[in-house]
């Protein structure tokens, strides 16, 4: 019987160094498994809470009621065993746990993903090998294998009938493959650079292409005429030449920077001004106008002409000399209607 | 409302002294008030002085005209005459074209003034002129340029081009909301 009651008393000592796995309590306590959050709605004891002394050992009876409830919990539900541990698979979390630090911020887009992105554009996926029917095989989209395809596939490269046949289509190829490549690159490092807002020089004219458009060849006539001491101030100019215009113009010629505002002068000197460029738009004006000087004589000449007919016209009726026989003269007889000149002297008859 | 460079006040300035001649200084120098032209977003308002200052109080974005718009810098930079500036160029134009009331429509309509439909037209004309248009009542109704000097016109064939359309008053309708 003692060794009975030993263990009896041994079992008791146990169980008091444990407390129960029950608990009481007023409210229930709501659990987040997913995230093994216990929130206990119940009210704090404000007596013990007040007090010195047991408000550590309150709240610590408190913490290990809710964790064993929360414990209770995670044993509800099933468990696997896997290398001899013991394991729970916990739900999905119902809390929303809020972030430590700021949510990233999307990669800016490059100029071409923008583009895309505003024309609906979507990358279409391409296989990685492509059956090639000159060489009858599998070559490789790109990377290893695609080089030797290549050189496998160009052992001869024709030279087009508008080239000088003297050229080397493979170094031309190659030059033509090393400027993509430096051209992706340099627009790489333009994307990087507007990602991060950095102001990059600008590269001037483009003089890659050998036919400049005349917007280009304006600007650089542009620039190298302000490339002097005096930025271009006593060069001459040509009769009909005008200053480049455009975005961005303004910045390459050197010492003209674009002035945002001009400054606005007191409405005395404005008309001051507004008539000084009006006097020299009409002082501008030729002071014979062609045109109108050879319009003025026509009309001279067509008034004059009228007036002359109206003052003919009665001399219709009157007997002409001696008839047309005496009349005659070198011109065609114009019947009394030709432009008579009272003023021009007649030299007399025409003899023949 | 920003003042005029200097390279466009010229423009201005010669493309007005086609239609009036010297009477441009008539328009900057007023007896009733200084007169000044304006620019916003490359159309150009005649504005006076007093009106300008009220003006400034609203802010330039929500500001949309103010004064009268003569017309517009076109983006190669030329000056185009509208309409609405006919109130002030009409009484000062010196060579002015009248046009028979049954040609009044078409030139209304856009179309060119053909010698059928010319009623008068002020005498020694030059060619390329840019010239008033009215109607036989005296209502001035648009702008144009002369094809023909006014002696050229006399033998010119009834449907040959008098005087080439710039602008007229049925432009209020039909391009009522790029006008001003």
């Amino acid at each position: 019987m003692d060794l009975v009651n030993e263990i009896l008393e041994r079992e008791q000592q146990k169980a008091d160094k444990y407390k129960p796995i029950t608990v009481e309590k007023h409210l229930d306590v709501e659990f987040d498994i997913g995230t093994l959050v216990a929130f206990d709605t119940n009210d704090l004891d404000s007596k013990l809470m007040k007090s010195e002394k047991d408000r550590d050992s309150y709240l610590e009876s408190l913490t290990r009621d809710n964790t064993q409830l929360l414990l209770n919990k995670i044993w509800e539900l099933s468990t696997e065993r896997i290398d001899e541990a013991i394991v729970v698979r916990l739900p999905q979390p119902t809390t929303v746990m809020p972030r430590a630090k700021p949510v990233p911020k999307p990669k800016p887009l490059t100029k071409w993903q923008e583009f895309a992105k505003a024309k609906g554009i979507t990358k279409t996926k391409k296989s990685k090998l492509e059956w090639d029917e000159q060489l009858q095989k599998w070559v490789p989209l790109y990377g290893f294998k695609k080089a030797a395809a290549e050189k496998e596939k160009n052992w001869l490269i024709p030279v087009p009938q508008n080239l000088d046949p003297m050229t080397d289509m493979y170094e031309k190829k190659a030059s033509e493959k090393s400027e993509k490549v430096a051209k992706n690159e340099l627009q790489r490092l333009k994307n990087i650079a507007r990602a991060r807002k950095v102001k990059i020089p600008r590269v001037g004219i483009p003089i890659t292409s050998d036919k400049a458009s005349s917007t280009q060849l304006a600007t650089a006539t542009s620039v190298a005429k302000a490339s002097t001491a005096s930025l271009g101030k006593f060069q001459d100019k040509l009769p009909k030449e005008k200053d480049a215009r455009g975005k961005g113009v303004h910045e390459l010629i050197p010492g003209k920077e674009r002035k945002r505002k001009l400054p606005v002068p007191t409405p005395a000197a404005e008309k001051e001004n507004n008539l000084s460029i009006i006097d020299r738009i009409l002082k501008k004006r030729p002071k014979i106008d062609m045109e109108k000087a050879v319009s003025k004589h026509i009309h001279e000449e067509q008034v004059q002409r009228s007036e002359e007919k109206r003052s003919m016209k009665p001399m219709k009726g009157k007997p002409k000399g001696k008839g047309n026989a005496t009349n005659f003269s070198a011109k065609k007889p114009k019947g009394g209607r030709g432009q008579r000149n009272p003023n021009k002297k007649n030299p007399g008859r025409k003899r023949r | 409302m920003k003042i005029l460079s200097e390279d466009r006040t010229r423009l201005l300035f010669e493309k007005l002294t086609k239609y009036i001649g010297v009477n441009v200084k008539l328009l900057i120098d007023r007896p009733d008030g200084t007169y000044c032209f304006r620019e916003k977003k490359d159309r150009v308002y005649y504005i006076s002085e007093r009106l300008l200052q009220l003006a400034h109080t609203v802010k330039p974005d929500h500001l949309i005209s103010a004064g009268t718009c003569f017309g517009k810098f076109t983006k190669t930079n030329k000056f185009r005459l509208h309409i609405t500036a006919l109130t002030y160029i009409a009484p000062y134009a010196p060579y002015k074209l009248w046009v028979k009331p049954s040609s009044e429509q078409q030139f209304l309509y856009g179309h060119h003034v053909i010698k059928s439909g010319l009623g008068r037209i002020t005498e020694n004309t030059p060619k390329n002129q840019g010239v008033v248009i009215l109607t036989m009542s005296d209502i001035p109704i648009g702008f144009g340029v002369t094809s023909r000097s006014t002696t050229d016109c006399r033998h010119a064939d009834p449907l040959a081009t008098i005087a080439f359309h710039q602008a007229d008053i049925g432009e209020y309708i039909r391009s009522e909301d790029t006008l001003v």
